[in-house]
């Protein structure tokens, strides 16, 4: 074999710490190894040309370069081996940046170091065979869980491009959180008024299904070819009859409801349309609340119904589709602030959350658009807003911002002053973080035209004083005092988290989420939709904070790389997978049991039953080659004699 | 000439280390979000407030931190250290530096250094806290006679002003005693002023 190796100075990334010549020297007397050479950046066009040229002028059959992490240049550097008539997985990576140069600063252990790592990658690539991707078929069809704004943006583009789309909804309307939301910043226009008509697109789009009221149960397979199993909630009203008159929910005698929309600040009825312009305009019953379903005495609805459409012995149902992709955009909830005792931990009713507030702001809220206090239904005069409550702190585990309350203070301040114009707000602050176009101006509008006074500091108390107000006490660190304000109402921005079954549902997309359920992006700069699982990419808070405009931006990046992927008719795999020795395999089924794709059966060969490897679903995880009794499984590209010679090469040099 | 801080001159990084070994706690970590101070009941007879302690602490001023009279008016209630989010232990580092001005000699706020004394000898004394000689003592040290009496008759009617001092049982006087023996000896060999 002809082996070339190229040792990268990374700039001074490499060559600050590793003496890239002496590892040149040294490869010179690897086996195998005919040329060697030291790049100042191997993976800029001159170095891949270089490589290129290399491979040609020295008739190489092998390339080894050592570098950076394999994550970032490995399909550079093969797609380079390719074009120089190569396979490409007649290539090794040796890490020598993120494993040797940026961790050590001893240049002698360093260039030692990191001859080793090239001499591994020799020896591995010795045993290296060219390997060849297998086609497979695509179903152009896309999942999207979740439809708020950004599940909703990337349905839209998807089905616009061409691609039918079925949308999973876990609430009985989509709108997600915007739909509850009075007004948007930084323009304060109404946020029914432009999220409506997009909902309306999704139930009128011929290319668009959605499942409202279900869930995600099950997903197996792979990009490509992904089979979801969706529970589909009973709502207890057959909603191919029910026209969403609204009758129902007029009539139904369980008023006491708590009222989940509106953010628990009114009741509702039992059988109940979250709001006028939820999609889908259908009835569901609350089972815990209804008579009918409780004690079996009532079924008023069900005399109501001019369509006929209740049915009590309804039953959740589970459907399945196949789809090819699947957009996660399942958005965030609140953290539970109650925590906060000094906040009075839930107990005053005056003291709200900023979406609450937002409810009551909101003309389909329960007071019809007028802010009234929850204790009294009194008007408030003095309002005190404050920010960061459950952001940014260490102590109940959020220490990260949730990015978009600042903006959201700032427009709740306007908005109070514009429907109580004689009202006071306070907007406790640590920072004013408004980063965005427009945002600062309008923060600065909320102080400057619309008296909001805002206080650089946070608040330590929150108690009643006797007359049904309250004193808030806190502190002015830019005066250097501390101060206290009378409030009629306090509104706290609330941190956010990722939402309830997050994690639980990155299990089960195989996807990896973080320390507070956020789903991890596959890099955070230059993969910012996509996951490390293919075929499933991100939209939204359900990757972390983001405010609409973010998260409509997200939205269409993930439906573009829904629309990247659908362009090709096949799919290339992976050649990096599992092989059956029939020959050596008893057909114990270990395989089978452990393997988590799927991706090995039991077929019948010559009469006898073997384990075979479905090659396209196999995803070369290796755990089927570990569990093996016989040793009948190798894995391309990282056979046991490949890691063997590795191992020898460190143990022996 | 201005009188703004020269900042290069003035910092003393040396400080902001001490007081973060000393007290076991991490300053940087404080974003002045101002918790401790919003929470403090003593903040208003502060010269600076806590989070002004903190960040003081952060530039290495050290005059301006141990001069300070706020270090002699905290309460050492701990609200500051329950409120930070940050999990700075805030009443730690202003015990500590209490410790570091007294041990430079600099004491801002006498009387309050002077009650302690007072309560601290009864304490020696009886083993346990004997109300009405910490107040005399007090009254002594800092020849301010009539200090507090008006509230003597309300103290003495809800029994808070026994006359005679409260007995600490099983030779725990001289327990306590020994203490005492024991901290004189340790800040004489330190060369602190006990």
């Amino acid at each position: 074999m002809r082996i070339g190796v190229f040792i990268c100075h990374c700039g001074s990334n490499i060559g600050g710490t590793v003496d890239c010549g002496k590892v040149v020297e040294i490869a010179r007397d690897y086996p195998d190894v005919v040329y060697a050479d030291d790049p100042m950046y191997t993976c800029a066009e001159p170095g891949q040309a270089a490589i290129e040229a290399a491979v040609k002028e020295h008739n190489l059959d092998g390339v080894v370069v050592a570098s950076c992490t394999p994550r970032m240049h490995e399909p550079t550097f093969r797609r380079t081996v390719e074009r120089a008539g190569l396979n490409p997985y007649m290539f090794e990576m040796a890490n020598i940046r993120e494993h040797v140069s940026w961790i050590g600063k001893d240049k002698e252990a360093n260039t030692n170091k990191a001859a080793e790592l090239v001499l591994m990658a020799v020896e591995k690539l010795r045993y290296n065979s060219p390997l060849l991707p297998k086609k497979f078929d695509v179903t152009k069809k896309v999942l999207v869980i979740g439809g708020g704004v950004a599940g909703i943006q990337a349905a839209l583009d998807c089905a616009e491009g061409g691609v039918p789309v079925v949308m999973v909804e876990r609430e009985a309307t989509i709108g997600g959180k915007m739909a509850k939301l009075d007004k948007t910043f930084p323009t304060v226009d109404c946020s029914a008024c432009i999220l409506g008509p997009k909902m309306v697109d999704v139930a009128q789009h011929e290319k668009i299904t959605l499942h409202a009221y279900s869930e995600v149960v099950d997903i197996s397979g792979y990009v490509g070819n992904f089979t979801v199993k969706i529970r589909k909630k009973t709502p207890y009203v057959d909603w191919s009859k029910c026209t969403g008159c609204g009758a129902c929910t007029e009539k139904c005698p369980s008023r006491n409801t708590p009222d989940a929309f509106n953010e628990f600040t009114g009741k509702t009825t039992a059988i109940t349309i979250a709001f006028p312009q939820a999609i889908p305009k259908k009835a569901v019953i609350n089972a815990p609340y209804c008579r009918k379903l409780q004690s079996g005495k009532c079924g008023i609805c069900a005399k109501i119904c001019p369509t006929g459409a209740v049915n009590y012995e309804m039953k959740d149902e589970i459907i399945t589709e196949t789809v090819g992709s699947i957009v996660a955009a399942t958005g965030y909830d609140l953290m539970d602030w109650t925590v906060y005792e000094e906040y009075g931990g839930g107990k005053y009713p005056d003291v709200i959350t900023a979406l609450q507030f937002e409810r009551l702001l909101s003309a389909s809220g329960p007071t019809g658009g007028h802010i009234l206090r929850p204790s009294d239904g009194k008007e408030p005069r003095s309002i005190v807003f404050i920010q960061c409550v459950g952001s940014r702190d260490k102590s109940v585990g959020r220490p990260y911002c949730s990015s978009f309350c600042c903006m959201y203070t700032a427009k709740q301040a306007v908005l109070a002053k514009d429907h109580l114009p004689d009202s006071q707000s306070y907007v406790f602050y640590m920072d004013i973080r408004a980063a965005g176009k427009l945002y600062d101006e309008f923060t600065r509008r909320a102080m400057e035209e619309y008296g909001s006074q805002y206080i650089r500091g946070r608040v330590s108390a929150i108690y009643p004083d006797g007359e049904g107000s309250y004193i808030v006490m806190g502190a002015d660190t830019l005066m250097g005092e501390p101060i206290e304000i009378r409030a009629d109402m306090v509104v706290l921005a609330v941190g956010i988290e990722a939402s309830a079954g997050a994690p639980q549902l990155a299990e089960k997309l195989r996807i990896s989420y973080d320390h507070y359920g956020f789903f991890m992006e596959s890099h955070v700069k230059l993969k910012p939709v996509e996951t490390n699982t293919a075929g499933v990419f991100l939209a939204g808070a359900c990757q972390g904070p983001k405010d609409i405009p973010a998260s409509v931006a997200q939205g269409s990046a993930a439906a573009a790389k829904v629309l990247d992927l659908f362009a090709k008719d096949k799919l290339e795999s992976n050649p990096q997978i599992a092989h059956v020795d029939i020959v050596r395999c008893v057909d114990c089924g270990k395989c089978i049991r452990c393997c988590p794709f799927g991706a090995i059966e039991e077929v019948s060969i010559r009469g006898t039953n073997k384990a075979q490897v479905i090659e396209t679903v196999c995803q070369g995880c290796g755990v089927c080659v570990a569990t093996c009794p016989q040793g009948a499984i190798q894995l391309s590209h990282s056979t046991d004699n490949q890691i063997l010679a590795e191992v020898n090469a460190i143990c022996q040099s | 000439m201005t009188n703004a801080i020269s900042l290069d001159r003035v910092r003393d990084p040396a400080f902001t280390r001490i007081v973060q070994e000393r007290s076991g706690q991490d300053i940087t970590t404080c974003y002045q979000c101002g918790n401790c101070t919003a929470g403090c009941p003593a903040g208003f007879v502060y010269d600076r407030q806590v989070n002004q302690i903190m960040r003081g602490i952060q530039l290495g001023l050290k005059d301006q931190v141990l001069s300070s009279n706020s270090i002699w008016f905290c309460l050492s209630c701990s609200m500051c250290t329950l409120r930070c989010p940050n999990e700075i232990d805030v009443a730690a580092v202003m015990e500590t530096l209490r410790h570091m001005a007294r041990e430079e000699g600099h004491v801002t706020v006498p009387r309050v250094e002077k009650f302690w004394f007072s309560f601290l000898d009864t304490v020696r004394a009886f083993g346990r806290s004997y109300e009405i000689g910490t107040m005399a003592l007090y009254m002594l040290r800092s020849l301010r006679l009539t200090t507090d009496l008006d509230l003597a008759p309300t103290a003495l009617k809800r029994h808070k002003l026994p006359f005679l001092p409260h007995i600490a049982h099983h030779q725990g006087a001289q327990a306590a005693c020994r203490i005492f023996e024991r901290y004189r000896k340790r800040a004489k060999a330190k060369g602190v002023r006990p």
